[in-house]
């Protein structure tokens, strides 16, 4: 377990200077590694949907369309930045910022295995999850404001919902992981991971022992990215676009890239916390970790692709009445079994 | 989920009901793709299909049309122009007394009805099997009798004999000659 490399092979981590220079190096390749993949989480969902529907999917630009997303990112690039009338330019303009900033900034806690026992992060710090959980939770702040500042009836009701589905969320998906800490008794993701699989002299990931806690934190992660089916604050059906009803061009960008940073993050967090992260029998460890992050990143789309979205009196109730019970349920029998465990 | 007024479909209902759909859409995604891939993969016309249309000539090479102006009667919108002339014996377009010296359709205002067909009494005019009548200035929309003439049989096969032409042996004609309105007079065939 390392900082990127076990013997420190440029004598950089010394001194402080070089420390930094790492970190910003680090910190520029995890950015562009995530903006990479973000794109073509969006190209893998446009054609899994598609497959889903009995149709190919983008296939024009470049081979298979894989510069569908480059062709995308280029035109809403270049479109007209239109701030409406009447809107709070200050907070219109702040909303996708702190969308992007959120969802950039869990990454900082991530830690990623690459090969061997090398693993790669910006920040090992001992209250990772919580951080992230902190961090993604801003999202809300910027839907809340982006719907707020734009002075339109859809955006409005898109950026209340997303208030109300935090607030039904975010205990549920706290509470599931509680059993997860108490297991590996860290908050530090990497612990989180190198404890799961040498629980009890046997590979076993978490989903084994906390089955409920990742049934609970599955659904409250896709209520937390504001995708189907809880994918209320935008609900094009009825509310135009939700909060993105007035932003286009790079604004709007940016609370699409949010979304797709934000996918990849409770994929890779549900790896993580849940299935043993880069550890994977003989697989090398960042070939693991990719792949079980593509296979929850496809559970997001599949799910997309099959589920109608909740009413809003049912997305309330199953967060309240189902979620929360279960969460508190699952933390308390988890206490009492593992005390049971340890003492006994 | 679990609802709780009404027990009727209880949790473990819910639950199995989720999984078949999310069965459903797995399957969904491994069968074949029905996509027909347009610019490549042309879905096929109807015999009656009613796109371009075409001036039919007889196995002679005399052009069928007579230039009655039937067809420019019975269109609804108007976009037909016909201007006949006579023939003679040492200039004879058609067999009979006179031939379009000029015809011209606005595609443009065509809604391709069909009615020009119907009230051809030689079938000198039909409509065709092409659809992609795209163009880049409205000009190129007025298809010309020499766009519309199918080329003469004495030289190429007829593709037009008895209805309509499989799509793969449409004649495209040259629809990229811009070309100015009525005035331009010109001998047909």
């Amino acid at each position: 377990m390392s900082y990127l490399a076990t013997p420190d092979p440029f004598g950089l981590y010394g001194n402080s200077i070089g420390h930094w220079i790492v970190v910003v190096v680090a910190m520029l390749l995890l950015v562009f590694v995530l903006l990479t993949a973000a794109a073509y989480t969006v190209f893998w969902e446009r054609v899994y949907l598609g497959y889903i529907q009995n149709r190919p999917g983008p296939n024009r630009v470049g081979p298979f369309g894989l510069l569908q997303m480059a062709a995308d990112g280029v035109k809403l690039a270049f479109k007209e930045s239109f701030v409406p009338q009447n809107v709070d330019v200050a907070i219109y303009v702040l909303a996708p910022a702190i969308a992007v900033a959120s969802a950039f900034l869990a990454w900082s806690v991530i830690p990623i295995g690459l090969w061997g026992d090398v693993e790669y992060w910006i920040a090992n710090i001992n209250i990772g999850v919580l951080l992230i959980l902190a961090v993604t939770s801003m999202n809300a702040y910027a839907i809340l404001l982006g719907g707020w500042s734009s002075n339109s009836k859809y955006s409005l009701l898109g950026g209340l919902r997303a208030a109300a589905q935090l607030i039904s969320y975010e205990m549920a998906m706290g509470l599931s992981l509680v059993p997860i800490f108490m297991i590996a008794g860290s908050l530090r993701l990497v612990d989180i991971v190198d404890h799961a699989p040498h629980w009890g002299g046997f590979l076993v990931p978490m989903v084994i022992v906390a089955p409920l806690s990742f049934l609970i934190y599955l659904v409250a992660a896709v209520a937390e990215t504001n995708r189907a089916p809880f994918d209320l604050p935008e609900a094009e059906q009825e509310l135009v676009g939700g909060f993105l009803t007035e932003y286009s061009g790079l604004k709007f960008t940016m609370f699409y890239l949010a979304e797709y940073v934000g996918v990849l993050t409770q994929s890779t967090l549900i790896a993580l916390l849940f299935f043993g992260g880069w550890h994977l029998w003989i697989v090398p460890p960042v070939i693991a970790l990719a792949l079980k992050i593509f296979v929850f990143a496809t559970l997001y789309i599949w799910l997309r692709g099959t589920l109608p979205r909740l009413r809003y009196d049912q997305l309330m109730r199953l967060g309240w009445k189902v979620l929360l019970p279960l969460g508190i349920a699952n933390v308390i029998v988890t206490a009492i079994v593992l005390v049971g465990v340890t003492n006994g | 989920m679990a609802d709780d007024k009404t027990k009727k479909p209880g949790v473990v209902d819910d639950v199995a009901a989720l999984l078949t759909g999310l069965k459903t859409t797995l399957g969904e995604s491994f069968q074949p793709r029905v996509t027909w891939e347009y610019p490549e993969d042309k879905s096929p016309r109807s015999e009656r299909y009613r796109g371009r249309h075409y001036l039919r000539r007889y196995e002679n090479g005399l052009e069928r049309c007579i230039g009655c102006e039937l067809c420019a009667a019975a269109c609804p919108v108007g976009c037909i122009l016909v201007i006949a002339a006579e023939n003679s014996e040492e200039h004879r377009v058609s067999p009979g007394e006179r031939y379009a010296k000029v015809y011209e359709i606005n595609m443009l205002r065509c809604i391709f009805c069909g009615y020009c067909e119907e009230a051809c009494p030689v079938q000198a005019i039909v409509l065709g099997p092409e659809y992609e009548l795209s163009n880049v200035s409205r000009d190129q929309f007025i298809y010309t009798k020499e766009m519309l003439l199918e080329p003469d049989p004495r030289e190429e096969p007829l593709f037009v004999t008895t209805g309509k032409a499989p799509v793969d042996q449409v004649y495209i004609g040259n629809t990229q000659e811009p070309r100015a309105h009525v005035d331009t007079t010109e001998d047909g065939g």
